[in-house]
């Protein structure tokens, strides 16, 4: 089993677009579980549409919460917390003290501390995962409660589910449609994997930052393709992405061209290539071509 | 004012609202600084070609056991919620990339054998672009602490009119990092079922935060009506948009502002800075 993770880098450059047209594209070829790892704003299950749909609860951490009847108001809680979780309220009676919950990361410093034991460390229920049946394919996605922390914990349970179901399964392939940026969840999601395909757009931002990825898929040892989308918008600066991309001895596997199709898929909740022949859908069945030559050659 | 620019998903022009809203806003003579708070891939300076004179690194605590001193008994790996302390029976090892410098460990140990060291999370730039003042954070390749970042580039302006907040997407610890504080939230979007999706997620966040916000839609005209029969069904404030064109994508990617080439989107964004401003006038009186 190979395991595939679309990312970007910046985001909007059509992750989630050729992720959905890989995944139309692998049920003719062979069987794939997918995956999406954008936790926090999940959208692969509009354009992969779920036909039935289960839901579990997400519990990723712990959660402060003071109890006031026990609390003395002693303060070691505020002096102690490193990530100004612990609010002061100044009362009649002296200062109070509560976890405002968008900002307790769960460290538990404040309740191992507490003189008189005020506080509890409940486990937080952080979002939900979904396991769906999509036509042909399983589908595992989830959604972050928003503000909430642990979205590289989140990635990874979606990644562990799906990966279970590939093997169970015996599919030969697992799809990822991963998060944007190069922190934690990008990290979360790239370890391990047997390739990276980069979504990148001609143009002084996506290159930038499609820099940044090819470093951080270098530090994490994780072999990486690149496509170019909307390539025809600059046509110079697709040129020197793909140059820069030689010289770098990454592998470019397509340029596709802008097409409003993409758009217009994504409008109709499908993707480009189960739409009318067009520019767009015809650069992905070239992607997709290389992409698991690149994918079956790393096995020899 | 502070006002921050933010997205659930990302791509939706953000940043080039950012820059030409903080160009605009110079031209009429304010004192502006822009903050770019999207650390993981800050693209601002490939607009504003600031001069960064200024630049310090963002550090945070990290344990350093001295195994001499330590006997193994383990308190440190109790207390650490995220797994990045293992007491194994001849040496405890740390696990930097995990460790949220909590300080859990170090305070717990009974022996005082643990150390603080430091570690680089990323660096923080600040210079001028022209009369703008302008700062921003880049968090170190392969490094996953991003608020701690955030949180010095929010700290570096004084007094000037205008802050303006370039958000990263996504609703995570980042995102709220970079709201926290804010007076005004505009959050960019698409016409799209993905912009949507995502400006739904990012609603729920900035109302959870309590933040004013309202709503502009980018590139208006390539998908259909939904953003905008939503805004008006839950009572959400729209502010004037940005109409869709080849011609900006073509600007964008050569790293050029909308408002020196394209006549048409300088207006568009004149009216979206004046309803921005109205919208904290009407605030604060």
């Amino acid at each position: 089993m190979k395991e595939l993770i679309v990312c970007s880098g910046k985001g909007g450059t059509g992750k989630t677009s050729v992720a959905a047209a890989l995944a139309a594209l692998a049920l003719q070829d062979t069987p794939a579980v997918l995956a999406d790892c954008d936790v926090d704003a999940a959208d692969l299950h509009l354009v992969v549409p779920p036909l039935r749909t289960e839901e579990f609860p997400f519990t990723g951490g712990h959660l402060a919460v003071i109890d006031p009847e026990v609390c003395a108001a002693c303060g070691q809680c505020y002096e102690l917390c490193r990530f100004d979780a612990i609010a002061r309220v100044e009362g009649p009676e002296g200062p109070s003290y509560r976890v405002d919950p968008l900002h307790c990361e769960g460290c538990g410093v404040c309740v191992h501390f507490c003189p008189t034991e005020a506080i509890a460390f409940p486990r937080a229920v952080n979002g939900v995962w979904f396991r769906s049946d999509t036509a042909g394919q399983t589908l595992f996605h989830a959604r972050l409660t928003p503000g909430q922390e642990n979205s590289g914990k989140l990635v990874t349970l979606v990644r562990e589910k799906a990966r279970e179901e590939a093997r169970d399964t015996g599919a030969q392939l697992m799809l990822v449609d991963g998060p944007p940026g190069i922190g934690c969840p990008t990290t979360a999601a790239i370890t391990g994997s047997d390739l990276v395909l980069a979504v990148t757009e001609p143009g002084v931002s996506g290159w930038h930052d499609l820099e940044r990825l090819i470093k951080l898929t270098r530090h994490f040892d994780v072999p990486l393709a690149v496509c170019i989308n909307k390539a025809d918008i600059n046509p110079d600066f697709s040129a020197r992405i793909e140059q820069e991309c030689r010289q770098r001895r990454v592998p470019l596997v397509g340029r596709i061209p802008f097409d409003q199709a993409i758009t217009l898929a994504q409008l109709q909740g499908c993707s480009v290539v189960e739409m009318e022949p067009g520019p767009a859908a015809e650069a992905l069945h070239d992607v997709w071509k290389q992409t698991l030559k690149l994918l079956t050659e790393d096995t020899e | 004012m502070i006002l921050t620019i933010a997205s659930g998903k990302g791509g939706t022009g953000k940043t080039t609202v950012a820059v030409n809203l903080a160009r605009l806003a110079c031209e009429r003579g304010m004192h502006v600084h822009f903050c770019d708070c999207d650390v993981e891939e800050p693209n601002a300076h490939l607009f504003l070609h600031p001069d960064l004179t200024m630049r310090r690194t963002v550090q945070l605590p990290l344990p350093v056991v001295d195994q001499d001193e330590c006997d193994h008994c383990g308190a440190c790996a109790d207390i650490c919620q995220f797994n990045a302390i293992a007491a194994l029976p001849r040496q405890t090892v740390v696990f930097p990339e995990l460790c949220h410098s909590c300080s859990g460990c170090w305070l717990v140990c009974p022996r005082q054998a643990i150390d603080q060291g430091l570690r680089t999370l990323g660096v923080v730039e600040s210079g001028h672009s022209s009369s703008l003042a302008f700062t921003r954070g880049l968090l170190e390749v392969g490094e996953t602490q991003v608020p701690p970042v955030i949180e010095a580039v929010k700290e570096t302006p004084g007094a000037v009119d205008l802050v303006i907040r370039d958000a990263p997407p996504g609703a995570t610890c980042p995102t709220v990092a970079s709201l926290s504080g804010s007076d005004f939230v505009l959050l960019v979007t698409e016409p799209t079922p993905f912009g949507l999706h995502d400006l739904k997620v990012a609603i729920t966040l900035v109302r959870d935060l309590g933040l004013p916000f309202a709503v502009t839609i980018n590139r208006d005209g390539s998908g259909d009506d939904r953003v905008r029969d939503y805004c008006r069904d839950e009572n959400v404030k729209l502010l004037p948009g940005l109409p869709f064109s080849r011609d900006a994508a073509e600007l964008i990617s050569r790293g050029q502002l909308l408002i020196d080439h394209a006549p048409d989107l300088r207006h568009a964004l004149d009216q979206l800075l004046d309803a921005v401003l109205a919208n904290q006038e009407v605030k604060s009186s």
